[in-house]
């Protein structure tokens, strides 16, 4: 039985006013279910970052509704905003955006951190996280001494440490040469595994196609085409087919 | 807590920056040292020789602004007091400014002539290191300071000089007594002065007035000032009180070392301010990373916060010490810079405020912060 981890229905945002107005999200319906790898592929401006900023609660939306794990943003101040996401999304960047006076382990362990969560079994679940993504042995490492892919892994396991129902992922391919790409692609969808958690992931990258549970293609603001894999046989079933 | 190690591995990282803004705050911390030190030592010397009088009441003539300056009084307020009940001991005081000839030719510098009488009243010369206080009771007996010798051109004890034109012998050689006017005070005795500063006899400047043990002060001096004319009756804190205002008030000297400390004030403020703000402009990608995560405002502004304290704790330590070695090479100045433990503790308080204050710029910006510049390729 999946659980559904994130739902949008019928958002709008419109960006700017005047002659600037842009309607980047034209009526979007989405769920994101636990344990499937959710791919949006989209070309520029298509509204793909808009979109996930607006399901990882950092933008509202004009109009319609998100709800994580139930809980509706409708209304929430921005520090409540905060509040869901720190409780319930993990965010991994495109330029992985660690602390640089930070170590491996202490930026893991900053996402528990800003949750108040500063128990000596916080040390434990950043180490945890750490081995998860294959980096035990680079804890002390500060991101200047590590590669491209070994920052995004840590990034990842940042993202994952707090026990997020939601992981949202910006391009996390994108700065890393394809073996490096591959690895953390194969890490993320044994991540996305865990029926608990739902990961969405934007990318313009056509190589981690086959890590995809499901891929949502978006243009002008719309998702425009919805495939599903079937976990047995591996075929995939049009949900929604582009016109 | 991570939320501190992340802030002095911020402070840290940018040596350069932490260099400057560690100099805004010395520098600024430096100089409200030294002014309110000048200030508390400037205060504590105004009221130097009231405090160390240490007696119950002053009978002084009306509208005297400061134990330096007054008019005379007629000398029969004494009789007067001492026909009040509860009044044990009273002691006139004539103090007046007098021109000191140096010996051997070398010219004149103003003095500060103070008369008492002799055999150990109130206000006698005290630190003295050579002479004998008993000595002042002889003709033309003087007592000075060892910190005016060159001022005087006195070489030790026997010195002669004149005051006015009248001889002056020194006779007991006294250490720390100095004037915040830089005018050397010269204590001699009630007639020595009298005669020095052509004081009609029987005038004088103040009475000092001690009461009978368990006597009670409002009433006495209610009961003194009945009989009095052209005079008043002041205890010892107002007179301390109008000594200072006129000193600190009245002659703009306060407002000066007031006034130039609150500009350090403003231009260490200013400077930790700009460099935290350009740190925080610095970061401001981390800080966005930050509330992306799901931080809470205050979690990242107890990170500039802590940024800002610990800012202030290195300026101030190093301010401090340079304070110190400040007080210690001041101490035998005509005006040394003081110390207190209350100064110390305002001065670290006044530190972390101006810090606190200097962050406002910074925590503007990142309260701004839009999460999802995360995203900004």
């Amino acid at each position: 039985m999946t659980k559904t981890m994130i739902e949008a229905t019928d958002i709008v945002k419109v960006l700017g006013e005047g002659a600037g107005r842009v309607d980047a999200l034209k009526g979007i319906n989405l769920s994101l279910v636990g344990g499937e790898l959710t791919l949006l592929m989209g070309p520029s401006g298509s509204g793909k970052t808009t979109l996930l900023s607006v399901l990882g609660c950092m933008l509202s939306p004009t109009s319609g509704s998100v709800c994580i794990r139930g809980h509706s943003t409708i209304g929430l101040s921005p520090e409540s905003l905060a509040q869901l996401r720190r409780e319930n999304v993990g965010f991994v960047f495109q330029s992985y955006h660690l602390f640089p006076t930070l170590t491996a382990a202490e930026n893991v362990r900053l996402a528990l951190d800003v949750r108040g969560d500063r128990s000596p079994l916080a040390r434990g679940k950043a180490d945890k996280a750490l081995a998860t993504v294959g980096l035990s042995h680079r804890a002390n490492a500060f991101p200047r001494e590590l590669s491209g892919g070994e920052q995004q892994r840590v990034a990842v396991a940042r993202a994952i440490v707090g026990d997020a129902c939601v992981i949202l992922a910006d391009e996390p391919t994108a700065a890393l040469d394809s073996e490096n790409g591959h690895a953390v692609m194969t890490m993320l969808a044994e991540i996305a595994k865990d029926p608990a958690r739902a990961l969405f992931i934007v990318t313009h990258d056509p190589r981690i196609m086959p890590f995809a549970d499901r891929i949502l293609r978006i243009e002008d603001g719309r998702i425009v085409d919805d495939q599903r894999r079937d976990e047995r046989t591996g075929t995939v079933h049009a949900l929604k087919q582009a016109s | 807590m991570l939320i501190f190690t992340l802030a002095s591995r911020n402070l840290f990282h940018d040596r350069v920056r932490l260099i400057a803004t560690v100099v805004g705050i010395v520098f600024s911390i430096v100089l409200v040292t030294v002014q309110l030190g000048v200030f508390v030592s400037f205060e504590r010397m105004i009221t130097m020789m009231i405090d160390r009088a240490q007696v119950d009441l002053w009978i002084v003539p009306t509208e005297t602004k400061s134990f330096e300056g007054s008019s005379l009084l007629t000398g029969r307020e004494r009789f007067s007091a001492l026909s009040v009940g509860g009044v044990s001991d009273v002691t006139p005081v004539i103090i007046g400014y007098a021109s000191w000839r140096k010996p051997h030719g070398g010219g004149a510098t103003p003095i500060l002539v103070l008369g008492t009488p002799t055999g150990g009243g109130a206000l006698q010369p005290w630190n003295v290191v050579e002479g004998n206080l008993a000595d002042l009771s002889m003709p033309d007996a003087v007592a000075v300071d060892k910190s005016y010798f060159e001022q005087l051109g006195v070489l030790g004890l026997g010195a002669s000089a004149e005051i006015g034109s009248q001889k002056a012998r020194v006779v007991a050689i006294t250490k720390g007594i100095r004037s915040f006017t830089t005018t050397p005070y010269v204590f001699t005795s009630l007639e020595r002065a009298r005669a020095y500063l052509n004081v009609p006899a029987n005038k004088v400047n103040y009475f000092m007035v001690r009461l009978a043990p368990g006597a009670d002060v409002a009433a006495v001096r209610k009961r003194l000032a009945v009989g009095l004319a052209d005079a008043e009756v002041l205890t010892s804190d107002e007179f301390r009180s109008r000594s200072r205002l006129f000193w600190l008030s009245d002659t703009g000297a306060g407002a000066a070392l007031l006034g130039s400390a609150i500009l350090a004030v403003i231009v260490g403020t200013i400077i930790v301010a700009q460099t935290l703000y350009s740190s925080t402009k610095d970061h401001l990608r981390e800080f966005a990373t930050l509330r992306a995560i799901g931080s809470s405002r205050r979690y990242i502004l107890t990170v500039i916060l802590g940024q800002a304290l610990l800012s202030a704790v290195i300026g101030f330590s190093i301010a401090a010490s340079i304070g110190l070695a400040l007080v210690k090479a001041t101490t035998e100045a005509p005006l040394p810079i003081v110390m207190t433990p209350m100064l110390t503790l305002g001065l670290f308080v006044l530190t972390v405020v101006m810090c606190a204050i200097a962050a406002v710029s910074a925590i503007r910006v990142v309260t701004r912060i839009d999460p999802a510049m995360v995203f900004a390729r």
